[in-house]
This record gives structure tokens, C-alpha cells and sequence, in this order.
């Protein structure tokens, strides 16, 4: 299965690698390295690699490439998922996922690496399980190690083996017991030059933090659960109760997880929250453009759309530009090209808009295509489905837990082509 | 390692532990001194007395490690530590010894004993991380040690233990391969494990070691597929693809009847399209033959039955799609692509769909495989046609991949939608893709007749492209496309010969000098005007262009000698000094074989003909066409190479190996039937329950009571006698015991069903007769279970002769049936006494043996039974029937319970007693009259003799079939008898006097509303227009709340199927559950829908013809789903 691990920053430098059978020389990175001075952006390198004696599997995340040396035949999806697992998994431990995280917890993350994969294959991937051999760590314990010189290895075995529930660690104690869960949905489109919708879809996630004592087992239902099309589930969750009852039922894991996904079956009913007027234009002879786009509330359900935000990447020829926003700010990055207008909250009075010109390189061709908006937007306090959660109950222990459930609407990948 | 990297390493250590630093001076950091130093400096603290210096220590020399630097000069210091107190120390010296002992192997043997020690500690941990090390230590000398540890682990208590013994086992055989037969002797004995926790280890190290023993896996097949769900989700990837491999060795293919249509059909659909313009009478001719084919290949086939371990596989595997882990998702879509009936492949599609919104390598890797799957079944993928529209922030190759997606699913319908797709595409920046996005408009103008042109017109325009690359790449997709019909497009070739001028790239202008050549008699003005501008750039060009250049010129000098002649000649000069040796080479061959000399040979005269010979139009394939040779999902199948370690996907077997290997308790028949089939899967369920190892014998008793349940309400038509279905409920309702056994997490619902499964039997007497006999609701049980047996062991003979003919045919079987019936009443009695002691023997061996024949269906125990489970299991049956029954509208059944009704009690008639029931099946003799099954037990001491029917006292109108009459009933004996009356449409009684030899008793029948009627079958269309016209007073609308129980559809549909004998209609909408059915004898249509909303309100709407009817049915059914 997978021979080595190797994570790689940006600029090509090996800053860790982790191998669980016989070494491999870092040598053999450089097949990768290769492909990836060949690729324009990152994402474009391509995520398996045949060389002479090896296959690399990779992926790009957080800025960090995460390398795998594979040696024989193995699903390749099986070793991006677990790639995507480590990435999670760092991010679950430090609160981020970075180089210099990993840096500053070198020893650590190499502990992990070594419970995560045995010769190779997957051992105790669950954040549960593994917090359970190897704590995370806090500022006051942090404060604490240095002091007293101790780690953050549990310094006791744990005893009860967790197999019948591998993903909640045992004797989970809490004076407040809550368990909270956030509807979020995203709105997938893409809307054509004169507003039509091409595609849109709305995908949903189920986020839950449950901060529970014992072994609770919940039971969650929607008032609507027709309106899930496809769901994926975490592994806690019973498949077979949501076959045949439509409700959620499971013993939830500690902590922060994601419990399903879904899809929602309203193949052409999406309402799509905002309108975009945008006009792009470059003039044939001289070497300038003009840039006029205005943003505003569609089909809101009468909530108040927030954190509304503009990117584009402008044309490689664009020289620089000259606009004016009438709320929000815009940046423009030279290098990139990138042009970000942040908007925030959109007023349905006095509608956004942002307008100027842009130069072009002297002599350069107008650029044929005009750059697609990629928008972003949160609307609090609703599903744009409709999906609502009807209920919570739990079973197996006696207190009564505090419940929330939040639903928040986002842009997912919103793109208008112009 | 550079200089750079090991003074970055070194800083990096030193701030990263963030601890004072011992003596340890940063500036001095270099590379010359400070390694020695900083060793010796570790090398000190790791001697000292105190643990935190050692921790310290540790720490340093691990971050060392997973810096890649080289730390192992200080094994000696290190491995001493081995059997240090502190943990975290222990942890930190384990991971050291497992980076370097296989370079220090004389070292390293000092730690052995510490882990030997640690094999036997009380902790289960303890034990399995000693192995863990022990087993990752590459040490040679170290193997026998190993072994032993590996055998010893492998029987521990500790299934965790036993999960460390299954990963040592590839480790120790890649260390030495000669242990194999051992090793294989310890994946063998943990196959065998029961739980969860092991299931994923030992496969994976099956599939390392031992792939080839597929017979390791016989026995553990079943219990693989009931654990899978529970297994972790890296183990499900591991199990998924090897049951793969092992169901292609095991079972039959399920296509095997349509694959012959399939590859016909299928690829005309495709091609057909092509040759549409002359071709026409051809493709008669093939249509024709393909037709006979067909017909053959119907006449040949031979009844395809799915192995219900097949079947149990699919199923297993079936919920696993909503994995939120994508492999495990990608391992169950290739199975079912792999495995599954065409009819059932298409589960997948939703899954993958949904995978595309994961990562960008995720989604690279899907993409792949849906570019496979969707040349096959391209049908599958159509829907979601716009889930692979692409995006202009997609990275390139992902781009690409959508691009080829979209190209495989275009066809006539919708091809229009995807070429105003590609028009925006082809406006990207970015070139790559918009190469592709041409290539693909190639494509889909090669496959797709109508739209051709429109392409072809499309692609000339982009010939006036101001990027070059767009240009050429139109001007190669041209090219191809008008080589299938050069002669209608010569102004194209006229317009690309002047863009020789302007386009530099050489494959384009390669594609033009080609076209010119090829088709010089089209354009025969410009084309010695191209080659004499050709001629004089000729130097200049790259070497493919030369070539042309060339061959452009023998072709013209073949064609139009007087005014090329010259040219020519000039040309192929220039081409004789070239650089290039194959240019010279092509040069002198041309030369030789077009300029006519004296020497030259008898090849000349051919030269036209080998030079202007027609080509066949290239065509233009999809780089995934037939790459599902390789297993989807694979590294092989992505690299479309093989991988080292890749296990072929074996085909098909010809005919099905033995099936009993699978069977864990040796059966004691030996002869293959279908019957026999049956029993098999009796043995197993002992098996099924053990496997959760709980098998107490309430256990096992209660998984029994749910099966019989089960298996009743699921097909609830075991007189319909089709042998596959009956199958197929059979397996359902064991899926759904074990699933209650299985999911650990349930046990205490679990609870609550045994508890409620168990209450009716007492129950079971009141509920049957509520209603018109409540009076006799004394205790009887004793002769209905005499009855329930009889009954049943007749249907066990009429089935099983039945049982091997085809599901097709359960029409006409049914009525066959029936006198079949009628038959074994009249012949059976005599011979029954020895059977029937058979019948109880068995029933006492095993609980378990239940079957879908069984004694069970004795619908006056069952129905109530049924009340009593909780909905949630009523439906779970349910839900799994429906879904196996879909596939086949034939099977669609009215799945409620038949329910028995009182006629003669035992007091009453004298130790005579009669029940009947409505066996929903038409009455062959005659099909206005309803069939009314009629139940004699004769409980008492002496026998009954000529029971018949006799003065029928009717309403006008109503008319009786009696049955033959029974000679002889012997006393304890039951026997059952159809009838057929003709209610007229009413719900009349029936009465008649029942006569035996010595008395006669008056009795009556009288049938509920919804037994008046027959189900028909009616798609969604023909439903909404029969509705449409049975408007006004013939329909009657009710409002009404559903009772929590019977909120869901399986709920509503299993309720009103058992009120009301009607059929369901497929339905789009879930929300709504649509019947039809006729009533018998004036065959007016009876339509139900029920609409469900919100919180449980729904809405009955029941239209028919008939009002009294109506009225009536609208009552039963509100009753019925509100009670």
C-alpha cells in the first residue's frame, strides 16, 4: 500500500517524510518536481505519476502538497482519501493546516503519521481514536510541557478498547452537554452572460459539534426529508434506519464532525439569491477596456444577503486598472490578476456597483474570452432548500442536552460567465 | 542531502522543540562541527538518569528522522532505551528502532526481548504494539520469531491484537517469502474472525500473500458480505475489490442473456447514425440479422437465475455508496459495474455525481472512471449530463476529462445543449483546453450524423481564429472530418489551401498540403498554385511539412503531369540534399516510382493507385474505449497500464462453480436443484446468526419469527407461485433478521421488536376474526396450526414442481396452479399422515428452517404478526422487496396479507371446522368470479366424509363454482379447496350450505369491498387519462391524518394493498402512491391514489365507475391507513 509520505511546500522544499516500510530515497520526488515546474498552477500537476519504479499519488492542499510513494497496484482514490485525511487530520490537531504548523509540531505529526498507517495500511484514522493515543495539543498543556518537560503522548494506555463504536472515544464526561448542528448549503450555478441559469444544483453538509456525556445515541429527523435527493453519511450514522424511516440515527462521535451530505433534488427550482448585471468590454483598436458590474437581491425569502464578494481573474494581458466602487472595497493583485471586490452586506435601496476602466498591455490582442465572475455570499438563518430539521432526541443516557440547529446559506461555485 | 537543506534541518530542530538549549550554541549550527557534537550532546542525555532529558533527546533525534536526516549513528545510545519506563520515551525508541533497524540489524537484535516480553503483557495494547514493532523491524535473522509471534497473536483474546497479527503478516512475507504456506495457514484461521475489527486487516494481507487462494474465501463469503457495513471504512475498499475478483470466479454473469443484444443494440444506437446518408439498405440487412441473432440467441438462453449469494453481495454493498469516504464509494460503483445486472448499474451514478463535487484529485479520478463507464452505459450518466459542464476555475485536467464526459454522453437528443456548451469552451483561455474542446467537436461531429455539418461550419469559422494553436487544431479536426465525404465540401478545401499563407504550426499545415493532395481532383485550380508555393518555401519547413510537401507533388504529377511537371521535379531535388534522411529516402522512392524511366520497374503503372487509393475516414475513438479490461477504480486502470501487483479481473465462468462451497455447515444432499438451492440457504442461517457470536437459542428463535413474518408480508403472494420472486422475499426478510442482530448499536430496538414480535402469538387468535366473528373467538390454535401445516405442505408440493419454470411465466402458472391445487386436495389426503410427521420433525430440528414455503405463510398467524413489528421493520421488508421487485413489472404484487376469515367453527360443526380466505388469484375456470380459498381441518375423532357444497341460496345474479367434492377428510387432517363465486360487484353475501355425509351446515360468505376487484397493471400515463375521466360524482376525495406507523410510502402502499386488492402504479412522485385494479365481474376500473403531505395529512382519492363502490372502498382504506 502506501511506502512513504512526503510533504512538499510550494517552492519545492521536502520538509518531512515519514516511511512505513523500507525507506525510500527522496530521490524519487523528483519525478514530481519535475511535472510540477511543467504545470502552470499547483492544481494542474497531475495527481499520479508513473515513474520507472514507483507511483506517486498526491495531493494539493492548503498550499502543501502531501506526496505518496506507492509501489503497487492500490486503488488510487484510496490513498487521496487518506492523503485528505492527514491534511484534516493536522487541521484537526494545530487548528490549521500549514507548513510551518507542521514544523513547529514535527514530532507530533510524525507520532500521528506512525498511528495512522501500519506497513502501509490504515489503522486508526478516526480523530477519536487517535486523540485518545496521542493528545492535542492546548496552550495550557502546551504552557505545562514546557514547563515540566513532558509530551503530549498519553502517558496512560487507554484500556477499554473502543471496538464496538470506533469512532467515539470511551468515558466521555461534559458538565454542559450540548450538541449543536449546522445546516449549511451551498448554491452550485452557473448563469450565462444574460442571467439564465445553465446549472445550478444546491449541495448541503450537516455540520455537528456534540459535546456529549456517556453514550448518547441520537435520533435526528427532518420535516422534510423528501427533499434530499443523495446522501453520504459519516459511518456512525445507521443506513439502514434512514432506508426504510428517513431519520438520522447514530451515536455520535466527540467533538466536531460532519454527519451527512446531501443533494438536493430540485433539478431546476434552485432560487438563486442574487442577480449580477455586468458588462465587460475591451475596444479593438485602442489599448483599454471598461469594467461595469452592479450586484443585486434575487430570490432572498426576504433575509438579508451578507458577505457578498466579487472575484475575477482578469486576462493575462491587463496591464492595470482604474475602478470605483460604490460600496465595499476592491483589491487587485499585478501578479496574479486577480481582482477581488468585497461588497458585504448587499443593500437592496442602493445596489453595488463597481465600474471603471481597464488598460491593456500596448499592442496586445483583445482577449477573446471576458473573464467569468466567481461569486461568494452567506445568508444566515436559512436553507435555501427549505430543509428544516424537525427534531432531536436521545436516547441512552438521562440528562437532557442543550440542542441548536443553525441553517446557513453559501455561494458554493457560483460563476456567471460574461 | 545539499549543505543548505541540513543547516535549514538543524535550525528547524532546534526551534522546533522550543527547550533550552543543552550547550548547544545556534550560531554554531553548521554542518562541519556541530553534527558531532550536537550527537554527542544526544548521546549524553539519552545516558542520563532522568526521563525528561531522554524525552528531550528522543524528540530531537525523531525530528531529526522525519526531517529525512540521517540519524543513525546513534542506535547504539538509542536502542538501549528500549525498556525505559516512561511511555512516551518507549514510543519515541519504537519509532526510532523502526526507521533504522534495518540498517543496524546486529543492534537492533538487542531489543528483541523487549518485545518479547511485551507479546505477553496484560495490555492489549501493550501486546500489539510489541508485535507492531517487532513485526516492522526488517530483519532477517529475526523471522522464525516472528512467525511465532504472528501465530500466537493471531489467537489472541484481543481483537485488536488479532488486527496487529493480520498487518505483521504481509510484513513478514515480504521479508521472507518462503513463510507463505504458514502465513497462510494464520489468514486462514483469522478469515475465520467474526469481528469487525479484523475483517479489513486480513483480506488486505489475503490480497498481499495470497490472492490466488480463492478458495480461502468460500466459507468466510457470506459472513465478508454481513460484516461489511460495520467494517472501517479503509477495510470496506479492501473487501469491496477482492469479492469483486471472487464473484467473477463464483457466479454467473447476469448479462449473460442480454450481452449478445446489448453489443448489437447498443453499438447501432451509436454507429447507426453514421451511415445514415446510403447506407440505408445495409443496415436492413444488419438490422435483419441482428434480428435473427436475437431470435437465436432467445431460443438458446437459458433461464438466468442470480446466485442469492450473488444477490447478497449487491445488497451488502448497495448502502455503502452513501460512504462518505470516496474510495469506498469508487470500490462499490465498480462492483456494481463489474458485477451488477445491466438493470441495476445505473444506483452508481448518483454516488459518482456526487464525488465530482469532492477534491479536484478526487474528482480527477472519478472523472476517469465515469469516462470509461459511460462509453458502456452511456444511459446511465445522462441525467447528469450537466453535473459535468465545466467551469472556467477547473484545473486543466480535470477540464479535459469533463470535456471527454460530455463527449461519450452526447447523442441526437442532445447534442444541441452540448455544442452551445463547447461554444463557450472554445472561448477560453486557455489553449489546452481549447484544443480538447475541438477535438471533442471532432468527435461528436464523427458520431453524431445530423449535427455534422453544423460542426464543419462551426470549425471553419475558427480557421479565422486569431490564436494560431485554435487554428490548427481545427484545421487537423477537418481534416479528419472531411475525409468521410470530401466531394461536398471543396470550398472548405479551397478556403484552407489559403490559409497556408497565414498558419505557421506544422501538423496544420501537414493536414492541409494532405487535403490539397488528396483531393486535388476537387480543387484542381489552386492545387498547383499550393505546391508551387510550397516549393519555394520549401527549405524553410519543418520536416512533416516537407513531407506532405512531397507527397503533394507526386499525387498532382500523378494527376495533372502537364503542369506540375516542373514543380515537381524542383521539389524533389530540394528533397534529395535535405537534411533529413527520411525526406531523401521518400524523395528517391517517389521518384523512382512516378517519373517514368527505362529502368524503372513494374511498380510504376500502380503508382496512381497506391498513391490515390481511397482511405477509409479515420474514426475518431475515445482514449477510454475498452478500458475497463482493467478493474475500474484501479492505478491500473487510470495509467491504463498494469500496475505491479494487479490482479486480472477474471471473466465470467462459463458455467457456475459449485455453489455449496460457500455453505458453512456441510449439507447432507448432494444433487443440484433448485429446490435444493433452497434448503442451502436454510443451513445457513444457523451461520448468520452465529456469525454475530450471539446465538443464544432465543437468538435464533426470534430471528426465525422474523423471517416467517418477513417472508410473508414481503411477497405476501406465495400462491403466485413464481419461483425467482418467492426467492427473492425469502432472502429480504433474512437480510432483515440479521440486519437486527447485526448492528450492534440497535440492540436495544432490537429489544423492543423481540418484545413485540413475541406478544401476538397470544394475540394472534382475537385479531384475525375481529369483525362479524368475535363470538367464536375461542381458543382454536390447536387446528389452525394443524391447518396452517397442511396448507402449507400442499403449496410446498405445487411450488416446488413450479419453481424451476420461469418468472415469465407465472401468469399462466398461476391459473395452472390452481387445478394443480384442486388436484392435490382430491389425490393428497391419503398419503399425508407419514409427511406430515416429516414436516414436524423438521420443524423441531432446526427453528431456522423456515422458508419462504414454509409453514409461515398460515396467513391467520401471520397477519397479526405483522401488526404487532414495528413499522420501521414492516417497512425495511418492505422497502427491500420493493426494490428487487422493481426491476420486473411482472412481480409488482399486492403485498398486503391475506386475511382469514371464519366459516364453520369448530364447536359449531362439530368437530368440523372451515375458514376461507381471498386468495387474490384469478379463478381460471372463470374470470368474473373472485376465488375464495376454503380451509377444512377436521378436528375431530372420526373422519369427514364427501364435503361439498349444495343449495346455494343467491341473490339474483350471483352465481357459485363449487369445488370438486372432498371424499375423505381424516380426522386431525386439513385440506384446503378453491371456489369461485361471482359477487356480482356487491358485497352480497354468498350463502350456501356446506354438506358432509352425515350433516349440513348453512354458512356465508361475504367479502369485503376491496376482495371485489382484480389489480391491472397501467403505467403513470394511462393512470392520470383514466383518472382524468372518471372525474365529477365518480371520484371521492377524503382528507385524513396517517397514523405515525404508516407515514412513508412502504407503510401506506403495504396498508392499502392489503385493504383493497389493487396493483400499484409506478408513480414519479414519491409523495404519491397510486393503485389500480378492476372490480371482477364488470371490470369498471377502480383508480386509489394517495397523497401524502406534511405531518402526516393525506388526501385518498378514490375514482371508479361504480359509486357503491367506491364509497365503500374510500371507508376500508381510510380504516386501513388510520387505524
Amino acid at each position: 500500500m502506501i511506502n512513504s509520505l512526503f510533504l512538499i511546500n510550494p517552492s519545492g522544499e521536502i520538509f518531512l517524510e515519514k516511511h512505513w516500510k523500507s525507506v525510500v530515497s527522496r530521490s524519487v520526488c523528483d519525478y514530481f518536481l519535475e511535472a510540477k515546474e511543467k504545470a502552470l498552477e499547483p492544481e494542474d500537476v497531475p495527481p499520479v505519476i508513473h515513474t520507472p519504479h514507483h507511483y506517486l499519488i498526491s495531493i494539493y492542499r492548503d498550499k502543501l502538497f502531501f506526496l505518496s510513494v506507492i509501489q503497487t497496484e492500490v486503488p488510487p482514490l484510496f490513498v487521496i482519501e487518506f492523503l485528505h485525511r492527514v491534511a484534516e487530520m493536522i487541521q484537526d490537531y494545530f487548528g490549521e493546516c500549514s507548513e510551518t504548523v507542521v514544523k513547529d509540531h514535527m514530532v507530533m505529526v510524525y507520532e500521528l503519521l506512525e498511528e495512522m498507517l501500519d506497513n502501509g495500511f490504515p489503522l486508526a484514522t478516526e480523530s477519536n481514536v487517535l486523540k485518545e493515543m496521542i493528545r492535542p495539543p492546548t496552550i495550557l498543556r502546551s504552557v505545562v510541557n514546557t514547563l515540566t518537560g513532558t509530551s503530549n503522548v498519553g502517558d496512560t494506555l487507554p484500556t477499554g478498547q473502543p471496538s464496538t463504536i470506533p469512532w467515539r472515544r470511551a468515558g466521555v464526561r461534559y458538565t454542559n452537554n450540548e450538541a449543536y448542528f449546522d445546516v449549511v448549503e451551498e448554491i452550485d450555478a452557473i448563469l450565462d452572460q444574460s442571467g439564465t441559469t445553465v446549472f445550478a444544483e444546491i449541495q448541503g453538509v450537516v455540520e455537528a459539534c456534540v459535546k456529549l456525556s456517556g453514550m448518547p445515541d441520537l435520533t435526528l429527523s427532518f420535516m422534510n426529508p423528501r427533499l434530499l435527493d443523495d446522501v453520504s453519511f459519516h459511518p456512525c450514522v445507521r443506513y439502514k434506519l434512514w432506508e426504510s424511516e428517513r431519520v438520522l440515527s447514530f451515536i455520535p462521535p466527540d467533538g466536531n464532525f460532519t454527519l451527512m451530505t446531501y443533494h438536493v433534488n430540485a433539478q431546476n427550482l434552485v432560487a438563486i439569491p442574487v442577480y449580477v448585471k455586468q458588462s465587460i468590454s475591451f475596444f479593438e483598436c485602442g489599448s483599454d477596456g471598461r469594467l461595469d458590474v452592479t450586484v443585486g437581491p434575487k430570490q432572498t425569502m426576504g433575509k438579508t444577503v451578507e458577505g457578498v464578494m466579487v472575484t475575477v481573474h482578469l486576462p493575462k494581458t491587463i496591464l492595470s486598472i482604474n475602478l470605483t466602487a460604490t460600496q465595499g472595497s476592491y483589491t487587485y493583485d499585478n501578479g496574479t490578476k486577480l481582482l477581488v471586490w468585497d461588497i458585504g452586506k448587499l443593500n437592496p435601496q442602493k445596489l453595488p456597483n463597481l465600474r471603471g476602466s481597464l488598460s491593456l498591455q500596448a499592442g496586445a490582442p483583445k482577449p477573446e474570452e471576458n473573464p467569468s465572475l466567481n461569486i461568494d455570499l452567506n445568508i444566515q438563518q436559512l436553507a435555501i432548500s427549505g430543509l428544516k430539521v424537525n427534531r432531536l432526541d436521545m436516547f441512552g443516557e438521562k440528562y437532557k442536552p442543550f440542542k441548536g440547529v443553525k441553517y446557513i446559506t453559501k455561494a458554493g461555485k457560483f460563476q456567471v460567465r460574461t | 542531502m545539499s549543505a543548505s537543506s541540513a543547516f535549514n534541518d538543524e535550525k528547524g530542530g532546534s526551534s522546533n522543540v522550543g527547550e533550552p538549549e543543552y550547550g548547544h550554541d545556534p550560531a554554531s549550527g553548521g554542518i562541519f562541527s556541530s553534527d558531532y557534537k550536537r550527537h554527542d550532546d544526544l548521546k549524553e542525555m539519552l545516558d542520563s538518569n532522568k526521563d525528561s532529558l531522554k524525552l528531550e533527546a528522543m524528540k530531537r533525534i525523531v525530528a531529526m528522522i522525519a526531517r529525512g536526516k540521517n540519524a543513525s549513528d546513534l542506535f547504539p545510545a538509542v536502542v538501549k532505551n528500549v525498556a525505559c519506563k516512561n511511555i512516551e520515551v518507549k514510543k519515541l525508541v519504537y519509532v526510532y528502532l523502526v526507521r533504522y533497524a534495518e540498517e543496524q540489524q546486529d543492534l537492533a537484535l538487542l531489543s528483541i526481548s523487549t518485545f518479547q516480553r511485551g507479546l505477553k503483557d496484560p495490555n492489549q495494547l501493550i501486546r500489539a504494539s510489541a508485535l507492531r514493532v517487532l513485526s516492522s523491524i526488517r530483519v532477517t535473522i529475526i523471522v522464525p520469531i516472528m512467525m511465532l509471534a504472528i501465530k500466537e497473536a493471531a489467537s489472541d483474546m484481543s481483537p485488536y491484537v488479532r488486527k496487529t497479527a493480520a498487518h505483521a503478516i504481509p510484513k513478514l512475507y515480504s521479508l521472507d517469502p518462503e513463510q507463505k504456506d504458514c502465513l497462510i495457514e494464520v489468514i486462514e484461521k483469522l478469515l475465520a474472525d467474526k469481528t469487525t475489527l479484523v475483517a479489513g486487516s486480513v483480506v488486505m494481507a489475503f490480497e498481499e500473500v495470497c490472492p490466488e487462494r480463492i478458495d480461502l474465501i468460500h466459507k468466510n463469503y457470506r459472513k465478508l458480505c454481513n460484516l461489511l457495513i460495520d467494517v472501517e471504512e479503509w477495510g470496506q475498499v479492501v473487501i469491496i475489490n477482492m469479492l469483486t475478483r471472487y464473484a467473477r470466479t463464483q457466479f454467473l454473469n447476469p448479462n449473460m442473456n442480454e450481452s449478445l443484444l446489448e453489443e448489437g443494440g447498443g453499438e447501432k444506437a451509436f454507429y447507426g447514425s453514421d451511415n445514415d446518408d446510403d447506407t440505408d439498405d445495409e443496415e436492413d440487412k444488419e438490422e435483419k440479422e441482428k434480428k435473427k441473432t436475437e431470435a437465436t440467441a432467445i431460443v438458446k438462453r437459458k433461464p438466468y437465475v442470480m446466485d442469492p449469494d450473488h444477490r447478497l453481495l449487491l445488497r451488502n454493498t448497495k448502502p455503502l455508496l452513501q460512504s462518505r469516504n470516496a474510495a469506498v464509494v469508487m470500490a462499490v460503483a465498480q462492483l456494481y459495474f463489474h458485477l451488477a445486472p445491466k438493470a441495476e448499474v445505473g444506483v452508481i451514478a448518483k454516488a459518482l455525481v456526487r464525488l465530482m463535487r469532492s477534491h479536484s484529485e478526487v474528482q480527477y479520478v472519478v472523472l476517469q472512471n465515469v469516462a470509461t463507464m459511460s462509453i458502456k452505459r452511456r444511459g446511465m450518466f445522462e441525467p447528469y449530463l450537466k453535473s459535468f459542464y465545466i467551469r472556467s476555475t477547473d484545473p486543466t485536467q480535470i477540464k479535459v476529462l469533463k470535456l471527454e464526459v460530455l463527449t461519450n454522453l452526447a447523442n441526437e437528443t442532445n447534442i444541441s445543449t452540448i455544442l452551445r456548451e463547447f461554444q463557450t469552451y472554445i472561448k477560453s483561455n486557455d489553449k489546452d483546453f481549447v484544443a480538447a474542446t475541438i477535438q471533442a467537436i471532432g468527435r461528436c461531429a464523427t458520431n453524431i450524423g445530423e449535427v455534422r455539418d453544423t460542426c464543419l461550419n462551426g470549425l471553419v469559422q475558427l480557421l479565422s481564429n486569431r490564436d494560431e494553436l485554435v487554428v490548427a487544431e481545427s484545421v487537423v479536426v477537418i481534416k479528419k472530418l472531411l475525409q468521410m465525404q470530401p466531394e461536398q465540401h471543396s470550398d472548405i478545401i479551397k478556403h484552407m489551401a489559403k490559409l497556408t499563407d497565414n498558419i505557421q504550426v506544422p501538423m496544420a499545415r501537414a493536414s492541409i498540403l494532405w487535403l490539397i493532395g488528396e483531393y486535388c481532383e476537387h480543387v484542381p485550380k489552386i492545387a498547383p498554385d499550393v505546391l508551387r508555393k510550397m516549393a519555394k518555401t520549401f527549405t524553410n519547413e519543418e520536416d512533416i511539412v516537407k513531407l506532405q510537401i512531397i507527397n503533394l507533388a507526386a499525387k498532382l504529377y500523378l494527376t495533372n503531369s502537364k503542369q506540375t511537371k516542373l514543380l515537381t521535379q524542383y521539389v524533389l531535388n530540394l528533397a534529395k540534399y535535405d537534411q533529413n534522411y527520411d525526406i531523401r529516402d521518400r524523395a528517391r522512392f517517389i521518384r523512382q516510382l512516378i517519373v517514368p524511366t527505362d529502368k524503372s520497374g513494374a511498380l510504376s503503372k500502380y503508382a496512381k493507385k497506391l498513391f490515390l487509393a481511397l482511405k477509409p475516414a479515420p474514426v475518431l475513438e475515445s482514449p477510454f474505449k475498452d478500458r475497463d479490461h482493467f478493474q475500474l477504480g484501479s492505478l491500473s486502470h487510470l495509467l491504463n497500464a498494469k500496475a505491479g501487483g494487479y490482479q486480472v479481473l477474471p471473466d465470467w465462468p462459463e458455467a457456475a462453480p459449485d455453489p455449496s462451497v460457500r455453505n458453512v455447515e456441510v449439507p447432507e444432499w448432494t444433487k443440484c436443484s433448485s429446490r435444493e438451492k433452497r434448503k442451502e440457504k436454510k443451513a445457513d442461517k444457523p451461520f448468520y446468526s452465529d456469525s454475530e457470536g450471539e446465538s443464544g437459542p432465543t437468538e435464533s428463535a426470534d430471528s426465525a419469527s422474523d423471517t416467517a413474518s418477513g417472508s410473508e408480508s414481503g411477497s405476501g403472494s406465495e400462491e403466485s407461485g413464481s419461483g425467482s420472486e418467492s426467492e427473492e422475499s425469502n432472502e429480504d426478510s433474512e437480510s432483515a433478521s440479521e440486519e437486527d442482530e447485526e448492528e450492534e448499536g440497535k440492540k436495544k430496538k432490537k429489544n423492543v421488536e423481540k418484545i413485540k414480535a413475541r406478544k401476538p402469538v397470544p394475540e394472534s387468535e382475537s385479531e384475525p376474526s375481529s369483525g362479524e366473528e368475535v363470538k367464536k373467538s375461542e381458543k382454536k390454535s390447536k387446528p389452525r396450526i394443524g391447518s396452517s401445516e397442511s396448507e402449507s405442505e400442499e403449496d410446498e408440493d405445487s411450488e416446488s414442481e413450479s419453481s424451476e419454470s420461469e418468472e415469465e411465466e407465472s401468469e399462466e402458472e398461476s391459473e395452472e396452479e390452481t387445478k394443480k391445487k384442486k388436484k392435490t386436495t382430491a389425490s393428497k389426503p391419503p398419503s399425508k399422515p407419514p409427511k406430515k410427521e416429516n414436516k414436524k420433525e423438521k420443524k423441531e430440528m432446526s427453528l431456522l428452517d423456515f422458508d419462504d414455503f414454509d409453514p409461515a405463510p398460515s396467513p391467520s398467524q401471520v397477519t397479526p404478526l405483522n401488526n404487532f413489528l414495528s413499522s420501521s421493520l414492516v417497512t425495511d421488508l418492505e422497502g427491500l422487496s420493493l426494490t428487487d421487485n422493481v426491476l420486473s413489472p411482472t412481480t409488482i404484487v399486492p403485498s398486503g396479507n391475506l386475511k382469514t376469515y371464519e366459516l364453520l367453527h369448530r364447536i359449531t360443526g362439530e368437530g368440523l371446522s372451515v375458514e376461507y380466505c381471498f386468495s387474490r388469484q384469478p379463478f381460471s375456470p372463470d374470470p368474473h368470479m373472485v376465488a375464495v380459498k376454503i380451509q377444512f381441518t377436521n378436528s375431530a375423532t372420526s373422519e369427514a366424509k364427501s364435503l361439498h357444497v349444495e343449495d346455494a341460496k343467491l341473490q339474483s345474479g350471483m352465481r357459485i363454482k363449487e369445488f370438486p367434492e372432498i371424499e375423505v377428510l381424516p380426522a386431525g387432517e386439513t385440506v384446503s379447496v378453491v371456489m369461485g363465486i361471482d359477487f356480482c360487484d356487491s358485497t352480497q353475501a354468498a350463502n350456501f350450505q356446506l354438506c358432509t355425509h352425515t350433516r349440513k351446515f348453512f354458512v356465508s360468505i361475504q367479502p369485503p369491498v376491496g376482495e371485489l376487484m382484480m389489480p391491472i397493471f397501467m403505467t403513470e400515463n394511462e393512470f392520470k387519462k383514466e383518472q382524468g375521466q372518471l372525474m365529477g360524482m365518480n371520484e371521492i376525495t377524503e382528507k385524513l391524518t396517517l397514523e405515525e406507523k404508516c407515514q412513508g410510502e412502504h407503510a401506506v402502499v403495504q396498508r392499502v394493498t392489503t385493504a383493497a386488492n389493487l396493483s400499484r402504479v409506478p408513480c414519479g412522485s414519491d409523495k404519491e402512491c397510486r393503485f389500480a385494479g378492476k372490480t371482477v365481474t364488470s371490470g369498471s376500473l377502480v383508480l386509489v391514489s394517495v397523497v401524502t403531505k406534511e405531518d402526516g395529512a393525506a388526501q385518498l382519492t378514490v375514482n371508479c365507475e361504480k359509486m357503491v363502490i367506491g364509497t365503500m372502498l374510500v371507508k376500508d382504506i381510510l380504516q386501513a391507513l388510520t387505524q
